[in-house]
């Protein structure tokens, strides 16, 4: 029998899924809008003045912040960047420009994307057992080098991403001016891929900078200036962590204006990242 | 190649070899964090043997440590996070590709890839001050009501516990799900969408029958990097799923995973047995979400592969 439309139970189902899709996507962004709208209203309190030049207090005593975690947090973020950028793009030159289908740039290829996905608390623990049992003591060090091994996957991925899209018809024509080769790939191919290359260290930071688990046990906390990255480390996530488990209501609101700072600075890498590659293309 | 001068080949070589040998850090990571945690973790498997993966007592008083409970709260969160995420994803990405316009698909779709850069603990914060107490006054009291029969919804609802932390999971993997379920839709050819509503499939009918047969491997790899996070994703879980080494049938327990075990537990571990055993659960999920990672590397490499658009 022929059927030129639909019947009625089938048209039923359909409609059914897609008010399922509806739903399902309002849910979706009902979720990201009630932790954001959640985080501002509470966090935002908290955000003054001192809260970014004080030294913390300890509870019950008005005013402080957390200019020192703020510090730490930093000169962390930074010290993972620079370990891990220059290795990242280096390993994504290779697998794009060099290795390409062989076993080894295959090889590569794989861990970081596995790397990828293994927990971050995991990688604190292997710079718990490699930094901080030799040194002894609970050091910032052992925090950068977690946060490095984090970041150098993404890097290397969209690195290697971003160089295959250069078209080939630009490296032939640097090295038939007689360019060497590494001369055509940092001089002409990262030239052509530099927003796609600054989105890939973008988006590493921000995966970082809100990282918790990796710092637990390497970095620590401390409620002192930041001096050197050689002891316990000051830094947001984990008071984040120490004061919204404390009892102390002070404490937790400090917390909540940590968590709007860093929720605002990830989203932002974020967005940026995403800003730098549409302009680009 | 054109003839160039030694100066320029020698550099060219040991430019290779330099990227050559930064692109072999990651494999030897890899290696290195499963010797680092099986070495550190070695007395504690010594002393404990195969027991340490089914015993349940946890007690730095006495030296006795068993996994069970934490092991046992990381495989019932991540089933929990799954069920919930699972159809939620695939439903979103059939809104994105399928049902939305082009502007709307767009917003709606970075809106839900923000999802995923929140850091988790945000979402620990959340859920502990935000989500849990409204777990407690309206979610688990309505759970109770109407499916209270079952041991899994028995208990007061405090809101903090398994159930909740599996909530919380689903809601930070579903954007990992649903951006490679979503390529994987845009992936099928439209001719092959195009000719089932040729024949009259309903958008349903082409998705269930052959958009998403089309994509299955893809699909599934998508499913297991979700799992992957789950079952590693640490604060979120350590702030609402209570915190009790303790295996209950109610899912309105409090319990553990091995990623809050050891986020609460290893600055406090003050003898090496404490410590190497929180290493062996380490070393645990490491390779829990190893053969997960690898298994998704794998179904979704052969998908790419076979429809030949890259990595």
């Amino acid at each position: 029998m022929m059927k030129p439309r639909p019947s009625t139970g089938r048209r039923f189902t359909d409609l059914m899924v897609s008010v399922w899709s509806v739903i399902s996507a309002l849910l979706g962004i009902g979720i990201l809008i009630w932790i954001l709208v959640g985080v501002i209203i509470r966090g935002a309190g908290a955000l003054n003045l001192s809260f970014f030049t004080q030294l913390p207090t300890p509870p019950g005593m008005a005013g402080g912040g957390l200019a020192n975690a703020i510090l730490g947090t930093l000169a962390m973020t930074v010290a993972a960047t620079l370990i891990s950028v220059p290795i990242g793009l280096l390993s994504g030159i290779y697998l794009a420009e060099f290795g390409q289908e062989s076993r080894m740039a295959d090889q590569s290829r794989f861990s970081s994307n596995v790397l990828m996905g293994i927990p971050s608390i995991i990688v604190g623990v292997f710079a718990y057992t490699l930094v901080v049992i030799p040194l002894g003591h609970f050091s910032g060090y052992a925090g950068v080098v977690a946060l490095a091994i984090l970041m150098m996957p993404v890097i290397t991925r969209t690195t290697e991403d971003m160089l295959r899209l250069v078209p080939n018809t630009l490296r032939e024509s640097a090295l038939a001016l007689g360019a060497p080769r590494w001369k055509v790939t940092l001089a002409v191919v990262f030239r052509a891929a530099k927003a796609g290359l600054l989105t890939g260290i973008l988006l590493a930071v921000a995966r970082i900078s809100g990282e918790t688990a990796p710092l637990l046990f390497t970095a620590l906390n401390s409620p002192y200036w930041f001096k050197s990255l050689s002891g316990p480390t000051p830094n947001l996530t984990v008071t984040i962590f120490n004061y919204a488990v404390s009892p102390y209501d002070d404490w937790q609101r400090v917390a909540w204006g940590a968590s709007l700072l860093i929720t605002v600075s990830v989203l932002a890498f974020t967005l940026l990242a995403r800003f730098a590659l549409r302009t680009r293309r | 190649m054109a003839k160039s001068t030694p100066a320029t080949s020698k550099g060219d070589t040991y430019f290779t070899r330099l990227t050559a040998i930064c692109s072999m850090i990651t494999p030897i990571l890899m290696a290195g964090i499963f010797l680092e945690l099986a070495i550190h973790s070695w007395p504690a498997i010594k002393k404990f043997g195969f027991s340490f993966l089914y015993t349940q007592i946890w007690n730095p008083v006495t030296e006795q440590y068993g996994g069970a409970s934490s092991i046992y709260g990381t495989l019932v969160s991540t089933v929990i996070a799954m069920v919930i995420a699972v159809p939620l994803s695939i439903a979103i990405a059939l809104f994105l590709v399928e049902l939305a316009r082009p502007g709307v698909s767009k917003v709606v779709g970075t809106m839900i890839e923000l999802l995923a850069a929140i850091p988790s603990i945000i979402y620990g914060m959340w859920g502990m001050f935000v989500f849990a107490p409204f777990m407690a006054k309206y979610v688990q009291p309505a759970l109770h009501g109407v499916l209270g029969f079952l041991p899994l919804f028995q208990g007061p609802p405090m809101g903090l516990g398994m159930l909740t932390a599996g909530i919380i999971l689903a809601f930070m993997i579903l954007p990992f799900i649903c951006a490679i379920t979503r390529d994987v839709f845009q992936l099928v050819p439209n001719v092959v969408k195009e000719s089932a509503h040729g024949m009259g499939a309903t958008t349903w009918e082409v998705t269930y029958k052959v958009t998403i047969p089309y994509g299955l491997v893809g699909i599934i790899g998508a499913l297991f990097l979700g799992l992957g996070r789950a079952l590693g994703e640490t604060m979120a879980v350590t702030f609402v799923i209570g915190n009790a080494h303790n295996i209950s049938a109610s899912l309105f327990a409090p319990g553990n995973s091995i990623a809050s075990t050891l986020a609460n537990e290893f600055t406090e571990a003050t003898t090496s047995m404490y410590i190497s055993s929180l290493i062996e659960l380490g070393l645990v999920l490491f390779i829990i979400t190893y053969l997960v990672q690898v298994l998704a590397q794998f179904l979704l490499r052969r998908m790419y592969k076979s429809w030949s658009v890259g990595l």
